[in-house]
């Protein structure tokens, strides 16, 4: 199999890969450069687990590949944190208990960090829209977004 | 972690410099090569083994391909590798081809719709597909470039089946041209899915008029179906009787009926013939009653 060199940011580190053509960002994310803090749910760009931000846009991993991003900016949930400080969506999580099983919970806070980047007053059907595209199975939604507008009040 | 869901199968990924290479490899390629623009079908269907390229062919690079421009004059030009999200961005889109902004959004959610294109939708042709009712009630044309040179395809000539369309092997679209709507167009795209916004339409309507002073009611409807038939139909009995008779909620009634009527839904794991007729029914009757109210205010 023929393999590429790719050169990415990751979380503000620089990294250059071998991958293969039918290798997913997602993972290249988790399986290569072990960050596993991005999830594989549906790998159908359904469920949202695998979001994570490549040029300052969220995308789903999963419907990416690797090659694509030869060159991109990426953030994970892991570089939510690079600085050593929870971001403050990450803290009105934690606060208003938005999490249960946890599984959801990477993808929800990129989309929702994405949609506070576009738009840092969003409206409750604002936030509701941003977030279609990320399930929970756990919390019934209201804490999520409970805890996004609590993260903008901030 | 065992992972349930199988790989992507092997392919090459091949970016070409040109527009003229790209169509020449895919020519020479024929079956064995496909173009990518989101992917965001297209890894859905390789994944599951429906479909096993060893090329695909990234269109996203390619010169003018993310560009899109509107004028006054000449209406609204949209780049095959414009995503979704840059599409209902647009001011001048939401402004002048409001109806597609709106059914855009239905597409996935957020993130997918940074990757999703207006034309990989229209290519991918799905008779569910959210965006090809509006872009063929806006007239929408494909430009097309294949390894004989260029030429248009009226969309509302375009679909030929499920998955099928009228381009050739190597021809690929490199934009979506519509012309500005006439004047004091109204219209809206209403569709039902398992839930309220992120899932594939079970049955959709497309609803579009304008005042015209050559038909006896004073104006031009038109009806499109998605979901209920092997492409997105129009209901032209509809739209004759709407253009023939007054409307008032008689004729609304009645062309909703037609459109139950001349629907050819299938069953389906998302839902039943029967269910998807009377959807229809339902929506088409809703979306006359929301555009006839917005023409008349």
């Amino acid at each position: 199999m023929k393999m590429h060199t790719i050169n990415i940011n990751i979380n503000g580190h620089k990294e250059s890969l071998e991958v293969s053509s039918n290798l997913t960002l997602l993972h290249m994310i988790r399986e290569e450069l072990a960050l596993t803090g991005t999830k594989n749910g549906c790998e159908a760009g359904e469920c949202g687990a695998c979001t994570v931000m490549v040029n300052d846009e969220p995308v789903n991993s999963c419907m990416v590949l690797a090659i694509e991003c030869d060159g991109a900016d990426i953030l994970t949930i892991e570089g939510l944190t690079a600085s050593g400080e929870l971001n403050k969506l990450q803290k009105s999580f934690m606060k208003l208990n938005a999490i249960q099983c946890g599984f959801c919970t990477p993808g929800m806070l990129l989309s929702a960090y994405a949609l506070l980047q576009r738009n840092p007053n969003p409206t409750e059907s604002e936030i509701k829209e941003a977030l279609v595209g990320n399930l929970c199975r756990c919390t019934g939604y209201e804490r999520i977004i409970q805890a996004v507008q609590d993260a903008v009040s901030e | 972690m065992v992972n349930p869901l199988p790989r992507l199968p092997q392919f090459e990924y091949i970016r070409m410099d040109s527009v003229e290479k790209t169509v020449s490899f895919l020519k020479d390629k024929q079956d064995e090569a496909r173009p990518l623009l989101g992917g965001t079908d297209l890894f859905v269907v390789m994944r599951d083994r429906r479909l096993h390229p060893k090329f695909l062919v990234d269109l996203k690079h390619l010169d003018g391909f993310k560009t899109l421009t509107f004028d006054n004059k000449k209406g609204l030009t949209v780049g095959a590798a414009v995503s979704l999200n840059q599409l209902i961005s647009s001011k001048e889109v939401q402004k002048h081809f409001p109806v597609l902004a709106q059914a855009a959004k239905q597409v996935g959610g957020y993130q997918l719709r940074n990757r999703a294109t207006l034309v990989g939708n229209l290519c991918n042709a799905s008779p569910c597909g959210d965006t090809i009712g509006p872009s063929m009630i806006y007239n929408g044309k494909a430009n097309v470039v294949g390894p004989s040179g260029e030429r248009v395809i009226p969309l509302n000539g375009f679909f030929t089946g499920p998955g099928q369309t009228s381009l050739e092997i190597g021809e690929i679209v490199q934009s979506l041209s519509f012309p500005l709507p006439p004047k004091g167009s109204k219209g809206t795209y209403l569709s039902i899915g398992r839930n309220k916004l992120s899932d594939l339409a079970m049955a959709a309507v497309t609803v579009s008029a304008f005042p015209n002073e050559k038909s006896t009611s004073g104006f031009h409807f038109r009806i499109a179906l998605s979901a209920v038939a092997p492409t997105v139909i129009y209901v032209k009995e509809a739209q004759e009787l709407l253009a023939d008779q007054p409307i008032n909620d008689t004729t609304i009634e009645k062309a909703a009926q037609i459109a139950r009527r001349v629907c050819k839904p299938i069953d389906d794991i998302r839902a039943s013939k029967a269910y998807r007729r009377e959807m229809i029914y339902t929506l088409t009757l809703r979306g006359l009653h929301e555009v006839w109210k917005s023409l008349q205010s």
